[in-house]
Parts: structure tokens; sequence; C-alpha cells
């Protein structure tokens, strides 16, 4: 192509209005649910006071995010009103018109430049060594495709709907901030995303590690170990203030009207089941799995009786709680001890040996992962948590680019099932595979001296998916047990990529307590 | 990264395009009793399935002609057949006799853009996919730029797969046929486009080009020796393939006059519609339409269009190389296109998809066709990509001097000196003059409405306005076949 003449300026801009004008024409897509919720809650924020916000039950989907959330669609609803005034309407439940969709999608489109301006950061970060002569093969380069034009983000924003690209440049600026050593900046950052989207508590372990062990330490001993004298309370103190100061702003409203516990409730509400009404593919879906499996096989070896095994099905429209037949029942305690013990090790590692601001984002990826696969009411969007973060290390490190590449892949297929309209079908199955053929070539070049990034075994598992896809939506819906078992398909799916994630897993604990090897040689700071 | 792997994205991201638009809506959508395009295709299925082929092109009591009569040669109706055959697998009551009229549903939606996109995935792309990577000159990357430009190109996209139609078989086909010339495979060249023009008698805009190229090619190789060998065997082909294609039809010389009758209906007029042609832009002064018989309006057409083609025809008969071809491609369809008879709006797509130097007035002169088919948000997004990208990938208003643009000879010739003003200047000042009145002439056709007295301002303001840079465009290329030096071989893709 022509010689930019900027240099970096140009291609990103090209990047970032090729998949912007990608967005532009998915406006007219399938939308799910989703799209409902936040028009009620821009309607929720923009009808009613702030007393009433978390109280409000007219629709079945009521606020449960924070606090923060809640202002920004109230942002929203300000200029929503010059669209469409009846989508304001907290009566209007599923109120659709042309004009309320085109806002919507609008509103995602524009708020993804929050997150076009965190990956133009987090390319500044990444080095590839000497400057390349090809801009294509460079780290930066790859690194804005993959995070830009990331199928998960695409689908889920675009066409299912969601705010993730805003919320994910919040936290890949904070990122950003880390490694570029504005470490209080990325502290704010990452306060005030806990009070857009409090799933990001589940990475907050991995923050707090770091910055104690990192930041408020400022020196170690020459051996690498802690220098207690070292501690800065000043440091400390400057963390403190700040995230206090986040939360309070946020909850503080919500504390003077005494309603924290109502707030905490819509917050986490653990009532709902151990697994979405479609499995994530996470270990509780094969502890699931295995149960039915055994409970299936019980019943035909005449070891159990039928009448006694419980009703509910796990399976259901709508989330409930209900018992394992065969296995023990998972309460809400034991995902929670279970996701704890997962990540431990990673941050008892992060504090013995700190390998920087890489070891720090490993880290955030290995929390993600592990509340993933032990989480309670997990969805499967959340594996975009562990996916992203993981981009910047992939184009760095060899062994990172080949967990991601599994990751991604099984991944990006598990969300498969969210668009399940015919319209939709051929655009998830292109755009699946531009970014997987642009993942496999682009790394691979990116470590070209070395040999394959992955083996034949986990070749054999990526190939696997193909059948597996081409099975659960053509060949399976043409018989006749889609009418009887119509779960079949989504939990095939949900299994066999449960393996490709927990094997993710087990990998990427290795590189951190082994250590990464990257190509060039840095310094960590 | 290897070139397989990134003409795969290029075509990937051209079919991302073509599924997204269409999720739009079609021609005709729910407007009863007549609808549109698509339900014109549909009712063709519904005919060729039910009925013998002896009463396709008839006026029958089960086939009313004036209800979407078939109107394409034969190879659009055994392509219907085809489809038909499918969608009777499916539901058959997308295609029952007199029953599935206006028939709409998501499922049928999908099934018929599914259809669309096989078709270009089976011949479209694959010829795009050759040409850029094989004909065209210049690196890895321009080569890669030029076919992604070309799968993206808004038109194609925005006529087949927003309003519905099969363009892109006949343009694909016409496609391999410039692609067997250009690798000197003339037999398989010239059956490829013998298929197309049984597809689409448009075609018939790219005949003499391809008449004129193989004749003079025959010529130069000695017109008594290898020369007339070469001739018999193209002639036989084009015969034979001819024959196969419209075989129902020979058998009955009856049948043979009502399908040319179909095909060309010289009793509609000089034109139809708004379209940015020369009699249209002249009807707004002289009301030609009115004042001349049809029959002298036929021979008006017929002799100026000749006579735009002869200049153009004639080198390339004495010249005949493939660069030369291409140009004559491109004045041959330009000159077809401003003179001759019953030209619709969409035939503007034969112009810009052989050679690409698509100016922004071909997407802008389509506008009035897209409005109505509420296909605007994908025209916008669509054009502004393109234009955007092209400019981009090919810093297209860097090239703007007097070498690039290929008028060195000319200058020589006419002893003109263009340096006293910058030429380049001028250039980069009339593309940025269409795009700001491509820009200007949507906004205020999808925006303002136009005043009483004038109910038809916007379309005949876009159709004037695109006529008079086509015609421009024809002087220019004409201009730039006809002055090339013997010595300048140098191909170049734009």
């Amino acid at each position: 192509m022509a010689a930019p003449r900027d240099g970096t300026l140009s291609w990103f801009l090209a990047l970032t209005l090729g998949v912007s004008l990608i967005k532009f024409l998915l406006i007219k897509a399938y939308h799910s649910t989703d799209f409902e919720v936040h028009r009620n809650w821009l309607a929720i924020t923009h009808s009613l006071p702030v007393s009433k916000w978390y109280f409000e039950e007219t629709s079945e989907w009521t606020l449960d995010y924070p606090p923060f959330f809640a202002w920004f669609e109230y942002g929203l609803s300000h200029i929503a009103k010059y669209f469409d005034e009846e989508m304001l309407v907290v009566q209007n439940l599923t109120y659709a018109s042309p004009a309320t969709i085109l806002f919507q999608r609008l509103s995602v489109i524009f708020t993804d430049l929050v997150f076009v301006y965190a990956v133009k950061e987090c390319c500044k970060c990444v080095q590839g060594g000497k400057r390349p002569r090809d801009i294509l093969g460079s780290p930066s380069f790859v690194l804005a495709v993959l995070l830009l034009w990331n199928f998960g983000l695409l689908i889920v924003d675009h066409i299912h709907f969601q705010y993730n690209g805003f919320l994910f440049g919040v936290f890949l600026l904070s990122v950003a901030r880390h490694f570029q050593g504005r470490h209080l900046e990325g502290a704010f950052l990452f306060a005030v995303l806990l009070n857009l989207k409090h799933i990001y508590l589940y990475i907050a372990p991995a923050y707090g590690i770091y910055l104690l062990r990192s930041f408020c330490l400022i020196q170690d001993n020459s051996d690498g170990s802690l220098k207690w004298r070292n501690f800065s309370f000043i440091r400390l103190a400057a963390l403190g203030i700040i995230v206090c100061s986040v939360f309070a702003l946020s909850f503080g409203p919500f504390l003077a009207l005494d309603q924290l516990p109502q707030v905490l409730s819509r917050l986490f509400p653990f009532k709902r089941g151990l697994c979405h009404a479609y499995w994530a593919p996470n270990f509780w879906a094969l502890y699931n799995a295995a149960d039915k499996a055994l409970s299936v096989l019980g019943i035909k070896l005449k070891l159990l009786d039928v009448a006694k095994l419980p009703k509910a099905s796990m399976t259901g429209g709508l989330v409930q709680e209900f018992q394992h037949s065969v296995l023990p029942s998972v309460s809400p305690l034991i995902t929670l001890i279970c996701t704890l013990i997962s990540v431990s090790p990673a941050l008892f590692s992060i504090w013995h040996r700190p390998c920087g601001a890489r070891g720090f984002l490993r880290c955030c990826v290995i929390c993600a992962l592990g509340s993933f696969l032990f989480g309670w009411h997990v969805h499967e969007k959340a594996i975009l948590m562990a996916i992203l973060p993981l981009s910047i290390l992939a184009v760095e490190s060899k062994d990172d680019a080949g967990v991601f590449l599994i990751l991604a892949t099984t991944g990006h297929l598990s969300l498969f099932p969210l668009l399940f309209t015919t319209p939709e079908f051929p655009i998830k199955i292109l755009l699946m595979l531009l970014f997987t053929l642009y993942s496999f070539t682009s790394l691979k070049r990116l470590f070209r001296p070395e040999c394959c990034l992955i083996n034949t075994v986990e070749s054999v598992y990526l190939s696997g998916l193909i059948p597996l896809e081409i099975f659960c939506e053509l060949i399976y819906p043409l018989t006749s047990w889609q009418q009887t078992f119509p779960f079949i398909p989504l939990l095939l799916t949900s299994v066999y990529c449960a393996f490709g994630i927990i094997y993710s897993f087990f990998r990427l604990y290795g590189i951190l307590l082994r250590g990464p090897r990257y190509t060039t040689k840095r310094k960590s700071h | 990264m290897e070139t397989w792997a990134v003409a795969s994205i290029c075509v990937l991201l051209g079919l991302t395009a073509r599924w997204t638009v269409s999720l739009n809506s079609y021609s005709g959508a729910s407007k009863a009793p007549m609808f549109g395009d698509y339900e014109a295709q549909r009712h063709w299925q519904e005919v060729t399935f039910n009925l013998p082929v002896r009463q396709w092109y008839f006026n029958t009591t089960d086939n009313d002609l004036k209800y979407w009569g078939l109107d394409y040669p034969p190879l659009t109706a055994f392509h219907s057949l085809l489809c038909a055959h499918i969608a009777n697998l499916i539901n058959p009551d997308w295609i029952e006799l007199h029953k599935s009229r206006g028939y709409e549903s998501p499922a049928h939606k999908f099934f018929m853009r599914a259809t669309v996109i096989f078709a270009d995935v089976l011949i479209y792309i694959p010829a795009v996919v050759v040409y850029c990577l094989y004909l065209a000159q210049g690196s890895s990357k321009t080569k890669s730029s030029a076919l992604l430009c070309i799968l993206l190109y808004p038109g194609l996209i925005l006529i087949d797969n927003g309003h519905f139609q099969y363009n892109s078989v006949s343009l694909g086909l016409a496609l391999w046929g410039v692609l067997g010339l250009g690798c000197g495979h003339d037999l398989l060249g010239s059956l490829a486009f013998t298929l197309a023009l049984s597809y689409k008698q448009m075609e018939l805009y790219h005949a003499l080009p391809f008449f004129w190229y193989l004749l003079g090619k025959c010529g130069k190789l000695g017109l008594t020796g290898k020369g007339l060998i070469l001739l018999v065997k193209i002639s036989l082909t084009v015969l034979v393939s001819f024959a196969l294609c419209w075989l129902p039809f020979l058998f009955d010389p009856q049948q043979t006059l009502q399908v040319i009758h179909r095909l060309f209906p010289m009793a509609r007029g000089l034109f139809e519609d708004k379209v940015a042609n020369v009699w249209c832009s002249l009807n707004i002064l002289v009301k030609i339409k009115t004042l001349l018989s049809v029959d002298t309006q036929i021979y008006l057409s017929f002799g100026t269009t000749l006579l735009a083609v002869l200049p153009s025809s004639i080198k390339l008969l004495m010249k005949p190389t493939f660069w030369q071809f291409r140009l004559a491609l491109m004045n041959s369809s330009l000159a077809f296109f401003l003179f001759s008879f019953q030209v619709h709006e969409k035939s503007i797509l034969l112009l810009m998809s052989v050679i690409l130097s698509a100016p922004p007035f071909v997407l802008l002169s389509m506008l009035p066709l897209l409005l109505k088919d509420n296909l605007f948000q994908p025209y916008i997004i669509t054009s502004l990509g393109f234009i955007v990208f092209s400019l981009y990938l090919f810093s297209a208003v860097d090239r703007s001097s007097v070498d690039d643009l290929r008028l060195g000879p000319c200058c020589r010739l006419t002893g003109t000196n263009f340096l006293w003003f910058s030429f380049s200047t001028v250039v980069k000042l009339q593309f940025a003059l269409s795009v700001l009145t491509m820009a200007g002439l949507s906004f205020m056709s999808a925006a303002l409405e136009p005043p009483a007295k004038l109910p038809d301002l916007f379309p005949v303001l876009v159709s004037a306005c695109a006529c008079v840079h086509f015609l421009g465009f024809l002087l220019y290329f004409n201009l730039v076949q006809l002055t090339e030096s013997p010595r300048s071989d140098k191909k170049k893709i734009n």
C-alpha cells in the first residue's frame, strides 16, 4: 500500500475506520433482550429520581450494574430524547422503534472510541525489537487488529448488544497506564471500572497484590526478596484515597439514602442458578454434564430411582436454583472457595517473584480465567475478559501466542450460540473465519524463525471445532431430536470448549511459574 | 503475509460487506401490487418451474407478461429454474403457480439472498481474485489493495445484495472472458463472454471490443494462415455455445423472435426513469421523447452510439493489444450507456467493473434507485468506506501527474503545454469537487423535499451531473486510447 506519510497514525486510523464501517453495517442485525435491558435503564435513569433507580421493578430487567453505569445511562438518555422520546418511558416495555435502534447502536459505536484510544495506548507499549521494515509485520499492528477487530467483541457488542467495548476500553487503558509506569492513574481507572461493572472484581486481587508489591514496595533487595523497610506508606495512602473517593462518589448517594443493602442485593443476585441457561464452557459445565451422564447411567443400571431424582432442569429458560442428582450440589460459597484456590498460586507468584507489568497482566488473565472456570452463574461472554488482555501478551511472547490461539478460537466459538438467528449465521461464520485466519497467520509470521506455535494435539483439537459446529448448527436441527432435546448442541459446544479453556488455563500457569520467553530482551519495571 | 492469506482476508471482508448489506430491505418490499425486482426474480422461478419452456416468453393465461415477464436471455431463465428446484425442496409455497405472488417471509428472504451470494462466490469473486493476482501489475501489496477495493465496490454490492439482482453472474462471466483473452486463452474467453451475453443482453455494451480485438488478433496472425484457423475456431466456439444456450428457442422461429422482442423492447421509447445518459439529460431542454417518433429515436440512438464507438473500435482493430482492449471496453461501455436505447440505471455497473477508476458519480447516479429501496444507510456507509479506502490504499489523489494519467502522448501530439497551471491540482480539484457534489446531492436527495412544481428535481439533477461527468470520462479515455504511442506497453491498473 502507499507509504503512510505519518507513519504510525494512518494505518491505525484505517483499521479503526474499517471496523467502524462494519459496525455501522451491523445496525440492522438481530439484537437480544440486552437491548431492552439497556433501553429500560435509559428510561429508569431518565424518568425516575435517583432514590428509585434500584427499586424500580416494572420490567424484569432491573438495574443490576453499579451506580457509575447508571449515571452513564443517565447521560446517554439526554441524547436519546432527541431520537425518540418514547423509549424513555418506563412503561414502554420492549419498545424498539427504528430511531431507538439507531440511537442505541450508535451509542455503542461511539462509546467504542474509548476502546480505540485504549488500544492505541496499548500498541505504544508493545515493542518489537528493531523498527520493522514492514508495518504489517510489527507487533503494534498485529495487536491493533487483534483488539479492534476482535470477533467476540464485535458480535457481543454490535449484534447481541452490550457496552463491553467501552468497559474494556477503561480496563485496557488502566493496564496501559501500568505498563507506562503511571500506577496511580491505572488504579484510578480500575476503581472507576469496578463501579461501572462489578464483574471486574474477579481481577481485583491481581491489582491489589501487584500494586502492593511493585508500587508500594519501592525497592527490592539485591536477590529480589522483600525489603519491608522500603514500604512507602505515602503511596499506599495515595492509592487508598483514590480508591475510597471513587467508591464514595459512586455509593455515597445510596449510602445517604440508606439503600446500600438493596443496591448490593441487586448487584449480587445469588438466587440465580449455578449455570446460565446456556452453560458457559467452564468447569461446572463439565461437572453438570458428568452429573447428567452418571444419572442416566444410574437409571439404566437400575442403581437410581427415577422418582427420587430432582425434577428441576438445569437448562430451563428461567434461571432458578436446582440440585444435582448424583454428584454433590454446589453452593455459591463452594464456587468462591474454588475460585480463590485456583488463582492463589498466581497471586503468590507475583508477590514473591514480580515480573513487572507483564507479570501483572498475566496474573489478571489467570484471575479472569480462574473465576470464569469456577465462578457462580458465569456468562459465556466473560471469556472476553481473558482473551482481550492475553492479546497484549501474545504479540510479545511465543508461548503466550500459542495459548492465545487456543483460548481465542475456543472462546469465540463458544459465543456462537448467542447468535442463533438465520440471517446472522453467515455473518458470524465470516467474521470468525476472518479473525481466526488473521490471528493464526499474523502470529505465526511474528514469531517466524521459531516453528509452529501449536503442536499436533492442539491442532487436532482445534480442527475438531469445525465438525462440531457443522453438526450443531446444520445437521442437528434437521433431525427429529431438535424438538425433544433442543439443548444437546449447546451442551456439546459447552463441554467441548470447556476442555480447551481449562487446558489454556493450565498452560498459562505453566508459563507464569516457569517464566516467559520473550522475543527481545527487555528489563521489567 | 502470504498472498493466499491476504487474498482470503480480502474475500472474507467482501463477503461480510455483502451479507451485512443483505440484512437490509430489498426492491419493492411490501409494496403491493407490483413489488419490485426481488418479486420479479421470484416470479421467474415460479414461471420456469411450473410452465413448459415454450410458454416462458409468451403471454398466456398462466403467464401474464405484464406482471414481470421474462426479459433476459435464456441463461437467466435456466438459472431461475435451478433456484426454483432448490426452493421447491425447502418450501414449495415459495413458487406455487399464481398463489405465490408477492410472497414475502424472512426464510424466503434468506434463501433469495443466499442465491445471490452463492452466485457471487462461484463466478464473480474467483474472477476478481484471478484478475487481481495474475493479470494486474504491481507489487503484491498493490494487487491485494486492488482486490480489496474491487470486492468492496459499493455499486455492485448495493444493487445485487441490496436492491436484488444477479449482475455478478453476467459481470463475472464477462470478467472471465477478459481473463481468458488476457492470458491468451481466446477460445475459453470467447466461451465465457458468450455465456455472459446469454445471461444478460446488457453485456452487448462490451461485445464490440471483444469482436474487434479477436478479429484484429486474427488479422495480425495472417488472414490466410494461423489467423484464419483461429478465426474459424473462435467462430465455431461462439456459435456452438450460443446454440447450446438458446437451444429450446431455436426450433421455432416464432419462439426466437418473441425472445428477441422481449429482450429489446423497442416500443418503450428512448429511456425510462431518470438515467444518467445523454438522452435523458437532453430531454430536460428539448423534449425529444415526445417530439420524435419511436422509429426515429431508434435510428438516432443507434447512429450516435455507433459514431461514439467508432474511433475506439478502429484503433483496437489496428492495434489489438490487451491494454487497448481494456481501454476499448471502457469506451464502448461508456458510449453505449450514454447514447443507446432504453438504458437502465443499473447498466452503469457495466462501466466500472473491469477497470477500476470508479469516480464517485457512478455511485451517486444510483442514489434515486437506492432511496426507493430504503438502502440509504448502507449506501452512505459502503460509499464512504470505498472512497476512503481506495484513497488510502492508492493515494489516488497523488497519482495525478501528466504521466500517470497517460496523457503524455496526447500533450505531445496536440502541442499543448499543460504546465502553466498545475495539472495535478486540476485533477485533485475535480476529484474533490465530485466528492463534494456527491455528498451534497446525496444529502439533499435524502433529507430535503423537492419543490412542488419540480417533483423530480433531485433525481434529474443527479442524472444530469453524472451524465456530464461520464461524457468527460468518455473524452478522456478516448484520448488515452487513441494517442497511445507504439512504444509504451506499460500496463497499469488504476
